[in-house]
C-alpha cells in the first residue's frame, strides 16, 4: 500500500506491506534507528515517538495507520545542533545508564510535560509508567524530567530568546475600543 | 515482519465498513485503536485475512449529551475520555477506571469501543459498563440494534456483535452528582487488575439511594454485584453498613473472592467519600 508519512518534518512516500510495523518502517525504511525496540510485547516503551503531538508505541500499530499522518522521533527533537531541554536534562542528570531506554523515556516525558508542566514526584513515575529502564535508573530519570520543567518554564530560556511584554504590548493597535 | 499478512482495507463510513465484512466474511476483523489487536496479531495468536480499519471514521469519536444519557463514539480515546467534561460531570466511574488503564501511550489510540468490543475480562471498562447500564449501538447489515451491557458481554474474549457488525456509540444514562471510585489491585505498572471494583454511589442526607457496583476479572466476563448494591440501598452512608454489604461481593474463600469482597469494601467507602 501506498503512503506518505511526515517523519521529523520531511514527508515521505512509500509503498509498504500492511503489515510493517511503524518501528520496523522507522528504522528499516527509514534508517532512524534513534528509535528503539525493546521488548516487542508493548510493555516497554523504548519505541515511543508521538504521532501528531501524542506519545504512542511504534510497535503496536502499523505504518499504514500513519498514513497522512506526522511522526515525530528522538532524532526530530534538536535544533540546529541544540539538543532539546529534555535531552539536555537527560545528560546533565545522570539519566541513563545503558541508555536503550531512552529515546522512549525522553519522547514520553516530552508528552508528559505538555500535560504537567511542573510535575511532582508521583506525577512523573505515573506518567512514565509505560516505560520500562532495565537498569532501574528511575530515580536520575524523574530527576532529569523535573529538571526539564524548569529548563522549559516561560522566562527559563536565554535571553536573546525571550520576549518581554513592554515589547508585545507596544505592538498593540492604539486607538478603538 | 511478524504479523501474518492481511489485507488492509480502510472505509469512509459505517456503512461501507460493514459491506466490507460482509465481502471479506468472518475471517476480516475491525481494528480500532489496535492496542490489543496488534500484539494479538504479533504473537499470531490471531491471523485475520483482513483487517478493517475504522481509525478514519471521525463520526464514531467524541461524547455527545443526549438527554438522560451520553453518547460516547466507539472511537473516543481512553485519552479523550479521561479529559471529557461531560464524563467528568455524568459518568466520573469511567474518567476514573479509565485513568488506571495500560499507559499513557496506548491511552492516545487506545479506544472506550475497541476495549469493549475485545472483551478482555481483565480489561477495565467492562465492570463499569456493567454497573453503569450501558448500551451499545450495533450497526449491522440489517441497520442498528441496541444491546445492553447485560447481553452485550458473552463470555471470555466474546460478544453479542456478530461477525458482519460494528459498535458504533455506547449509551452511558448520567449520573450525575453521584460518588464514585474504581479499586484495582495489580502487582506492577501497566499490568492487568488481579481483581478490580468500579462503584458508583449516590448518597442522600446520609443514605445511600442508590449503588451500582461491577467486578473485574472474577470471571469469564464482568460481574455485577446486584447482591451488595441491593444491600445499601436505604442503608446509612456508613462504613458498618458499607461493610457489611461489601460481604455478598462474592460467597466463595478464593484468593479471588476474598479480594472481591475487601476491594468491593474499599471501593464504596472511597465512592461515598467522593
Amino acid at each position: 500500500m501506498k503512503i506518505s508519512v511526515n517523519v521529523d518534518g520531511v514527508t515521505y512516500a512509500d509503498e509498504v506491506e500492511a503489515r510493517l510495523l511503524l518501528v520496523h518502517y522507522l528504522r528499516e525504511r527509514l534508517g532512524k534507528t534513534g528509535t528503539v525496540v525493546g521488548c516487542d510485547t508493548g510493555n516497554c516503551g523504548a519505541c515511543t515517538v508521538h504521532l501528531d503531538g501524542h506519545s504512542i508505541k511504534s510497535c503496536q500499530m502499523f505504518a499504514v495507520q500513519a498514513n497522512g499522518h506526522e511522526v515525530t522521533t528522538i532524532e526530530g527533537l534538536a535544533r540546529d545542533g541544540k539538543l532539546h531541554p529534555v535531552q539536555e536534562a537527560f545528560r546533565n542528570n545522570h539519566a541513563l545508564q545503558c541508555g536503550f531506554c531512552t529515546p522512549g523515556m525522553i519522547m514520553q516525558a516530552i508528552d508528559l510535560l505538555a500535560d504537567e508542566s511542573d510535575p511532582d514526584d508521583e506525577t512523573v513515575r505515573k506518567g512514565l509508567e509505560g516505560n520500562l529502564c532495565r537498569c532501574t535508573g528511575y530515580q536520575n530519570i524523574v530527576r532529569a524530567v523535573q529538571d526539564a520543567a524548569q529548563r522549559m518554564k516561560p522566562g527559563a530560556g536565554p535571553k536573546i530568546e525571550q520576549h518581554s511584554d513592554e515589547h508585545v504590548t507596544a505592538q498593540q493597535p492604539v486607538g478603538g475600543e | 515482519m511478524i504479523p501474518a499478512e492481511f489485507k488492509y482495507l480502510c472505509p469512509s463510513s459505517v456503512d461501507e465498513a460493514v459491506r466490507m465484512l460482509i465481502q471479506e466474511g468472518e475471517d476480516a476483523k475491525i481494528i480500532a485503536g489496535g492496542q490489543s489487536l496488534v500484539p494479538v496479531l504479533r504473537m499470531r495468536l490471531a491471523a485475520p485475512t483482513a483487517l478493517i480499519d475504522i481509525g478514519g471514521l471521525t463520526e464514531l469519536t467524541g461524547v455527545r449529551d443526549d438527554g438522560d444519557s451520553l453518547l460516547i463514539g466507539a472511537m473516543t480515546t481512553h485519552y479523550e475520555v479521561q479529559r471529557d467534561h461531560l464524563i467528568q460531570d455524568h459518568a466520573m466511574l469511567l474518567k476514573l477506571v479509565t485513568d488506571t488503564v495500560a499507559d499513557p501511550q496506548v491511552r492516545h489510540r487506545g479506544t472506550f469501543g475497541g476495549s469493549l468490543c475485545h472483551a478482555d475480562p481483565a480489561g477495565d471498562l467492562l465492570a463499569p459498563a456493567l454497573a453503569l447500564d450501558a448500551v451499545m449501538i450495533i450497526a449491522g447489515p440489517s441497520g442498528r440494534r441496541e444491546v445492553p451491557a447485560s447481553e452485550f458481554f458473552v463470555d471470555y474474549f466474546e460478544t453479542a456483535l456478530a461477525p458482519d457488525e460494528i459498535l458504533i456509540d455506547v449509551r452511558v444514562p448520567k449520573y450525575t452528582g453521584w460518588g464514585a471510585h474504581y479499586e484495582k489491585l495489580n502487582r506492577v505498572a501497566q499490568a492487568w487488575s488481579i481483581v478490580a471494583v468500579a462503584a458508583a454511589v449516590q448518597v442522600r442526607g446520609g443514605t445511600i439511594a442508590a449503588a451500582r457496583v461491577g467486578l473485574t476479572n472474577v470471571g469469564a466476563g464482568p460481574v455485577r454485584a446486584t447482591d451488595v448494591e441491593a444491600a445499601l440501598v436505604g442503608q446509612p452512608a456508613t462504613a458498618e453498613s458499607i461493610s457489611s454489604a461489601a460481604l455478598r461481593a462474592s460467597s466463595g474463600d478464593s484468593y479471588k473472592d476474598n479480594l472481591a469482597r475487601v476491594l468491593t469494601d474499599r471501593a464504596l467507602m472511597a465512592a461515598v467519600a467522593g
